[in-house]
């Protein structure tokens, strides 16, 4: 068993349950983004932490090409997110 | 390296993100937690090339922490301080003291035990004995994809259909941020320093976005990485007080955005027609076509994030000022030091257009 794995792999753990945390609780819209976007990296600090097979293995290639995609993803989910809020924002002001 | 500093530069760096993310969701200032964000991003970036995954740490380093990041505080500089940061009452004001502590405990519980069930779920992943079958079978097939780097060949043969629609995803993100609204306005040219950069620093970028194009065959690199730096170079000229940063106009914008989607369709279209399966592509024209649907990829992609930065529809041509020609990267428009207010009504538009050297001062 790698220690490695594990030291990551739990901290990936942590990271989702304090990103979660902050997306439910907090009152700005831009802090539970940034909740949301700190809970993305956490799982992806998981699949990554599978992926490892030790120093001087190839790891396993299949949960990088995941994490790619959802980094993706996540930044395109944000910028629409910021989007709406912008134009939530606009809405209110106008009245 | 030694197992005990590996071990210690481990320790280091899962220490570091923890208190990097805890210290950014823990913050009240919306600015202080974006850039908190950012630099979590790049330790990120760090242990995930500890863990021997290139592909990922160079995407995380310039699109989780670079775009994600420039994202962000171009929202916090736009929108006032109350409606980001945390003046705001919490929704849970109105109740009393007691109905807050418990949802907070609640909440906090549930995150617990989520995070104690993933643990769990983690360590079966571990000690699960078919764990290595996908990366054998990639392994074992990674000769006939076309390409050498074997993340490559998982996000662009293996499983293409994945990628093709998470271009699809990318595409509907920026439909929704041109139904939206207008682009913010553009920022106030920059000084003789950051202009000066600017000249050097976007030729460079444009330079190693092809190379990580070109590279991602065989080597970290490919077609996101690629895209990400594409889009940072816009994001710098749009720092700069550039209004076009190099985008095409119109018709020819709307046919980049959708370049990805549409190149994956028509090679997976035409080997269906060719009797092929869908994206199954022949392994002697594998890396042909690899190289072609990324080369389209990398423009959509790069496009998408640009206007995910400029945050709405692109101004009409008419708005630009006087003497710039649309869509090209002259050097001439760097030199532009003309202060730029757009003619829609935005309210936002007077604070946005606060040149951004100012804003750094004024926090």
């Amino acid at each position: 068993m790698l220690t490695a794995h594990w030291l990551y792999g739990m901290a990936g753990c942590l990271i989702v349950a304090l990103g979660l945390r902050t997306a439910l609780l907090h009152a700005a819209l831009l802090q539970r983004l940034i909740g949301i976007n700190v809970m993305g990296a956490g799982v992806f600090l998981v699949l990554i932490a599978v992926a490892y097979r030790g120093p001087g293995l190839a790891p396993d290639p299949v949960p990088h090409a995941l994490v790619l995609t959802g980094i993706v993803v996540a930044v395109s989910a944000t910028a629409l997110a910021l989007a709406l809020a912008r134009r939530l924002a606009a809405e209110r002001d106008h009245g | 390296m030694n197992t005990t500093a590996l071990l210690v530069l481990d320790v280091l760096l899962v220490f570091s993100l923890l208190s990097l993310a805890a210290a950014a969701l823990a913050t009240r200032d919306a600015r202080r937690s974006v850039i908190l964000f950012m630099a979590f991003g790049l330790v990120l970036a760090v242990a995930w090339a500890r863990l021997l995954a290139p592909d990922v740490a160079l995407a995380e380093a310039a699109i989780g922490a670079g775009l994600s990041g420039a994202l962000l505080l171009a929202a916090v500089r736009e929108q006032p301080r109350r409606a980001l940061s945390g003046d705001t009452k919490p929704i849970h004001s109105r109740n009393d003291a007691g109905l807050k502590v418990t949802l907070q405990w609640t909440v906090t519980l549930f995150c617990v035990a989520l995070a104690a069930i993933l643990a769990w779920a983690l360590t079966q992943a571990f000690d699960s004995a078919s764990k290595d079958a996908l990366a054998q079978a990639v392994s074992a097939n990674l000769a006939a994809s076309g390409v050498s780097n074997p993340v490559t060949a998982v996000l662009l043969n293996f499983r293409a259909y994945d990628t093709l629609l998470e271009l699809a995803v990318l595409l509907t993100a920026v439909l929704g941020i041109f139904a939206l609204g207008p682009a913010r306005s553009g920022y106030r040219s920059a000084g003789p320093v950051f202009d000066g950069l600017t000249r050097w620093l976007v030729p460079v970028l444009i330079l190693a976005a092809g190379y990580l194009l070109w590279v991602g065959a065989h080597a970290p690199g490919g077609a996101f990485q690629a895209g990400a730096t594409l889009a940072a170079a816009g994001v710098v000229l749009r720092l700069a007080g550039q209004r076009t940063i190099g985008l095409p106009q119109g018709h020819t914008l709307h046919i980049v955005i959708a370049a990805g989607v549409a190149m994956f369709l028509v090679v997976g279209l035409s080997l269906l027609v060719l009797g092929r399966p869908f994206l199954g592509y022949p392994p002697a024209l594998a890396g042909g076509l690899i190289l072609l649907i990324e080369c389209a990829a990398m423009l959509a992609i790069a496009a998408t994030l640009v206007l995910a930065f400029l945050g709405g529809r692109p101004q009409p041509p008419s708005v630009n000022p006087a003497g710039a020609k649309p869509g090209a990267l002259s050097i001439s428009m760097l030199r532009s030091r003309s202060r730029e207010f757009p003619s829609d009504t935005d309210s936002h538009n007077a604070e946005s257009c606060r040149g951004f050297n100012e804003e750094k001062n004024r926090c």
